[in-house]
């Protein structure tokens, strides 16, 4: 080899070193994401085999229960960073009021700091009125997931959906899919946000924040892969309903005494 | 989180009316979304009016031929830009190329832009540029020449069987062209028409619809740019070409129009759970934009002065004047289309029960000034396009047909 052929193959081999070695790391880097939230799934019950093969996961909400009292989206707010501002929430709290008239004004008293409007009600106006708690559906058959570009938002083999931080690119094409309005875009990692069912709490054998902290247990959660469950007991006690069934996403967010007004 | 920004959605809940789910007050495509399909659209409404001279043999619209393909081009080289300045995490983007989501129609971008540019519109800009690029390679100096030796490729072979190679490639690329720019911006309805969650979106029609606005858009700029061209350079206008093509521009126009009136009909008709909330939004929120900037002025005003222009046998710079008219108003009525979908199908709530404010940042990387730079940057690179390649043969004299 002469000194040009020489200078020649080095020029070639150092920018093809590097688009070689970026392709390594990109592939690398997958294989250990992929294991790394396999092993956030096992966690540290890893030692207590938890498997998400053996689990499935949903919530059912006794809009009876609810009493709008918000600890519900306090502790979501607390346990999972949420910012505290009116604009970003896991979980709120919708206030429906329906009027002799046919009015419904519905309310999020999730947001503090605005003025309610339904409040003022006579008495005598209100045909009835409720609460309905709202949350990501964790559908089985999730748009969200479908329209990821780049397969940022998953489901997990436990019936979870969840976002990697890591690989999401903010495009927000998953906010846009989703029916439910359960997702929003974090201020602060610029990535699509939402609720987990608190992943890292239930894969250690407890509940998402907002079912432990409710007084009346208007939410119950569990897995429908076991009979047993407190979940399934609430399926087997209730007639059930999901939001927007017409839209077949599958919704594991089981409502009992869902009234026709919700969406 | 910046104070600013906390105040704006502060400003911007004080303007919700009715119920919104809490997370919706962000309006998340803006601007920079609009501009998007309005670019691409240009490229494909483009490559249309081109492959008209070559598949279906039109020989009149031959003086906008090059023109049609440089525009393609220069517009297809900025449509990732907006694209790349709207995520969230920009430094990113290499991730769609890398580990595209196979069912997601947004993943697909990179293959179907990468397919369009590289197999369709540099393919045959290369082809049609090949024996023009030899030729000013041997008659300019260098620095120059060598610039068209590389882009011609270091080929010099200008045999006549090479020539007829040249334009029997064209020919197939062009063929293969169509359908792809047909999917190209198809593909661009597609994103917002799949979209079940929304149903000012969700139509079987919204691909047929982007694709016809985008003709519509690519016509009409081709047509400005080529009568501000030869203006500038003070070269007569082919007015042979200029009626051809308007009649076109006028087909395409009614043909949009057309199916834009029954997805409308068609909506209002079979009147579902989501028609109080749209009749809301187009009343409350889009009037201006899709009926008097989209409709009237977009749509039905350059209808009417084109047949005017083609029932009366009006004189050439009448003409003109009336072809110049309707190209800009047409432009201004596809854009809205573009505002109307992308941001009218965010300012209702999936709820079904209020509707939300959109309030344009100017500054910010997705504000106006971004959005501006988007929109003038094809220019920028069509003028270095066009300094490079000429837009009319080498050797041919210029002159009208007629």
């Amino acid at each position: 080899m002469n000194k040009r052929e020489f200078l020649k193959g080095l020029i070639l081999f150092f920018p093809a070193g590097g688009i070689l070695r970026a392709i390594a790391e990109e592939a690398a880097a997958k294989e250990t994401t992929a294991k790394a939230t396999d092993k956030k799934a096992s966690g540290s019950a890893e030692s207590k085999g938890y498997d998400p093969a053996d689990h499935y996961y949903g919530m059912g909400i006794e809009i009876d229960k609810c009493i709008g009292c918000n600890r519900c989206v306090e502790a979501c707010k607390v346990e999972n960073n949420v910012p505290d501002l009116p604009f970003f929430f896991r979980t709120w709290v919708e206030r429906y009021v329906i009027k002799w008239d046919g009015e419904v004004l519905v309310e999020d008293i999730s947001i503090k700091d605005r003025k309610s409007k339904a409040s003022a009600q006579e008495d005598r106006d209100v045909v009835r009125s409720f609460f309905v708690p709202k949350l990501c559906n964790h559908c089985a058959n999730p748009p969200c997931v479908q329209v990821c570009p780049v397969g940022a938002t998953f489901s997990t083999k436990d019936g979870v959906v969840l976002v990697d931080s890591k690989r999401c690119v903010g495009c927000r094409y998953c906010i846009q899919a989703c029916p439910y309005g359960a997702r929003y875009l974090h201020p602060v990692t610029r990535t699509a946000d939402k609720c987990t069912f608190c992943y890292h709490r239930v894969v250690k054998g407890l509940l998402p924040a907002c079912a432990e902290v409710c007084p009346t247990r208007a939410r119950i959660f569990g897995d429908l892969k076991s009979k047993a469950s407190r979940l399934m007991r609430f399926t087997r006690m209730n007639k059930i309903h999901v939001l927007k069934p017409a839209l077949n996403s599958e919704p594991k967010v089981y409502y009992a005494q869902l009234d026709g007004e919700v969406r | 989180m910046s104070p600013d920004r906390v105040a704006a959605m502060y400003e911007l809940l004080e303007q919700v009316t009715g119920y919104i789910y809490p997370n919706e007050i962000e309006v998340h495509w803006g601007i920079l979304v609009v501009v998007y399909p309005y670019v691409t659209g240009v490229v494909a409404g483009a490559f249309i009016l081109a492959s008209l001279v070559k598949v279906f043999n039109i020989k009149e619209v031959q003086p906008t031929y090059r023109l049609s393909l440089l525009t393609a081009l220069a517009f297809l080289l900025v449509a990732p830009l907006p694209l790349l300045l709207h995520l969230g995490r920009p430094e990113r983007f290499y991730e769609i190329i890398l580990t595209p989501n196979p069912s997601s129609a947004m993943a697909m971008f990179g293959f179907v832009y990468a397919w369009y540019l590289m197999g369709i519109l540099l393919l045959e800009i290369w082809f049609e540029y090949r024996r023009d690029l030899v030729v000013m390679a041997r008659r300019e100096r260098p620095p120059l020449s060598w610039v068209y030796r590389a882009l011609s490729l270091y080929s010099t072979d200008l045999s006549e069987a090479a020539l007829a190679f040249d334009r029997k490639a064209i020919k197939v690329i062009t063929v293969i062209g169509i359908p792809s720019a047909f999917l190209l911006h198809g593909y661009v309805g597609f994103i917002f028409g799949s979209v079940k969650a929304n149903p000012w979106w969700a139509s079987v029609l919204m691909p047929i619809e982007f694709l016809m606005s985008a003709i519509v858009s690519g016509i009409a700029l081709v047509i400005f740019l080529y009568m501000v061209l030869w203006g500038l350079r003070r070269q007569p206008i082919d007015m042979a070409c200029l009626d051809k093509i308007t009649s076109y521009l006028f087909y395409a126009v009614i043909v949009d129009f057309a199916v834009e009136a029954l997805d409308f009909i068609h909506r209002l008709y079979q009147s579902e759970e989501s028609v109080k909330i749209l009749g809301k939004l187009i009343t409350h929120k889009l009037f201006m934009s899709l009926f008097v900037l989209q409709i009237l002025l977009g749509m039905i005003i350059p209808l009417g002065i084109l047949v005017l222009a083609k029932l009366r046998k009006l004189g050439d710079d009448l003409r003109k004047m009336i072809y110049f008219t309707a190209a800009i108003l047409i432009q201004v009525g596809i854009f809205s289309m573009r505002w109307n979908v992308v941001i009218g199908g965010q300012l209702f709530s999936k709820s079904f029960r209020g509707l939300m404010a959109y309030k344009m940042e100017v500054m910010g990387i997705e504000g106006l000034i971004t959005a501006l730079g988007a929109l003038v940057l094809p220019f920028i690179v069509l003028i270095v396009l066009i300094r490079l390649l000429p837009t009319t043969r080498l050797g041919e004299v210029e002159s009208p047909t007629a």
